[in-house]
C-alpha cells in the first residue's frame, strides 16, 4: 500500500513552500515521524515528518521546488 | 478562547535563560542544538539563548554564496568564519556589536502556526526597541525590523517538530555596521542601522540584553498582538 506525502497547511495564509531538503533517497527506508523533507518558507525552514513507516518509492517535487499546500510531495511505500 | 488570545494572557512560563556573553557562532550553535533536545525531550519547556557574536557570516537554506560580496582573503584577513545554516534567509552577518537571540521555543504550547511565530519575534522587537527611543515597523513581505527604509533587525528561524531554533539579531552598536558592506544582507539591496546610528547615543549592548530578556520572561510583554 503506498501513501502520499502532501504538504500540509504550514501557517494561515501562506500557501507555497519550497522543497529545501529531502533527509532520505528513494529506495530507502523510512520510520514513521522521522524528518522526511525540510520546507522553506518566508525566513523559516520547517521538517515535515514521515506520515508511516516504508520505503520512499517516489519524489515528485526535487529540492529547490516549490509547492502548494495539498500538492503530493512523494509517496511511502508502506511496510 | 482562540489560541492567540490563550497566548496573550499567558507567560512563556519555564523559559531557561543561557547567557554565555561573546562566543564564537559555532559555541552558540551546538548550545541550542543542545537546548532543542532538552526541549524536544520535555526537560526544559522552553530556552532562550541570548548572546554577542564574534564578527561571522551565516548562509540561510534561501541563500547565495554570491551574495558574500567579499573576497575569501579579505574574509580570512578579518577571521570571519562563514557557515551554512539551517535557518530560513539569506546571508547576513553577525558581530560583537550586535544582539543575537535565539528563542528554543516549544510552538505547542504557544501557536502551531510559522507565520504567526515570526510575526510575533518582530512585534517583540518593535515593542523592546521603544525602550531605546525608536520607532520600528514591519514591512509587509520582508521579514525583519525596519526603522523607515533601513533595516535594525533580522530573523531567520528553524522548526522542528514544533520547536523554533535561530532566531534575531538586533544590530546596536554603530561601528559594527561596516561588515554588513561583505554581504549583501538577506540577499537584497538594503540598508542596515543599528541603535546608535537611530538615537546618536551611545548603547550599552547588556542593557539591550537585559531588556529583551525581561521581555520574553515577564508576562506583560508576551504580546503576540504588538
Amino acid at each position: 500500500m503506498s501513501t502520499k506525502i502532501i504538504l500540509p497547511e504550514l501557517s494561515e495564509g501562506v500557501r507555497k513552500a519550497m522543497v529545501s531538503y529531502w533527509y532520505f533517497k528513494v529506495g530507502e527506508k523510512v520510520s514513521e515521524k522521522d524528518d522526511l523533507i525540510e520546507l522553506t518558507t518566508d525566513k523559516a525552514t520547517f521538517n515535515l515528518p514521515s506520515p508511516c513507516s516504508g520505503r520512499l518509492s517516489e519524489i515528485l517535487i526535487v529540492e529547490g521546488s516549490a509547492a502548494n499546500v495539498g500538492d503530493v510531495l512523494g509517496t511511502i511505500e508502506e511496510n | 478562547m482562540t489560541q492567540s488570545r490563550a497566548f496573550r494572557n499567558s507567560p512563556i512560563m519555564n523559559l531557561k535563560i543561557i547567557d554565555p556573553g561573546l562566543v564564537d557562532f559555532d559555541t552558540a550553535w551546538q548550545k541550542q542544538k543542545e537546548l532543542f533536545a532538552e526541549v524536544k525531550s520535555g526537560r526544559l519547556k522552553h530556552a532562550l539563548l541570548i548572546c554577542r557574536h564574534n564578527p561571522v557570516i551565516t548562509i540561510g537554506r534561501s541563500g547565495l554564496k554570491a551574495n558574500i560580496l567579499a573576497k575569501e582573503i579579505e574574509l580570512d584577513r578579518k577571521k570571519i568564519a562563514v557557515y551554512e545554516v539551517e535557518r530560513g534567509g539569506d546571508v547576513t552577518y553577525h558581530g560583537p556589536g550586535q544582539l543575537t537571540v535565539y528563542p528554543i521555543l516549544n510552538l505547542n504550547y504557544l501557536k502551531k502556526d510559522i507565520h504567526w511565530f515570526l510575526r510575533y519575534l518582530e512585534g517583540l522587537i518593535i515593542f523592546g526597541l521603544k525602550d531605546f527611543g525608536i520607532g520600528g515597523e514591519r514591512k509587509e513581505g520582508l521579514t525583519g525590523v525596519w526603522v523607515g527604509k533601513r533595516k535594525i533587525a533580522s530573523i531567520g528561524i528553524a522548526v522542528r517538530n514544533w520547536i523554533s531554533f535561530h532566531g534575531f539579531s538586533i544590530n546596536i552598536k554603530r561601528d559594527d555596521l561596516i561588515n554588513f558592506s561583505l554581504i549583501r544582507p538577506c540577499g537584497m539591496d538594503i540598508m542596515v542601522t543599528s541603535v546608535e546610528s537611530e538615537t546618536g547615543k551611545e548603547t550599552n549592548v547588556e542593557q539591550v540584553k537585559k531588556s529583551f530578556i525581561s521581555l520574553l520572561a515577564n508576562r506583560s510583554v508576551a504580546e503576540p498582538s504588538f
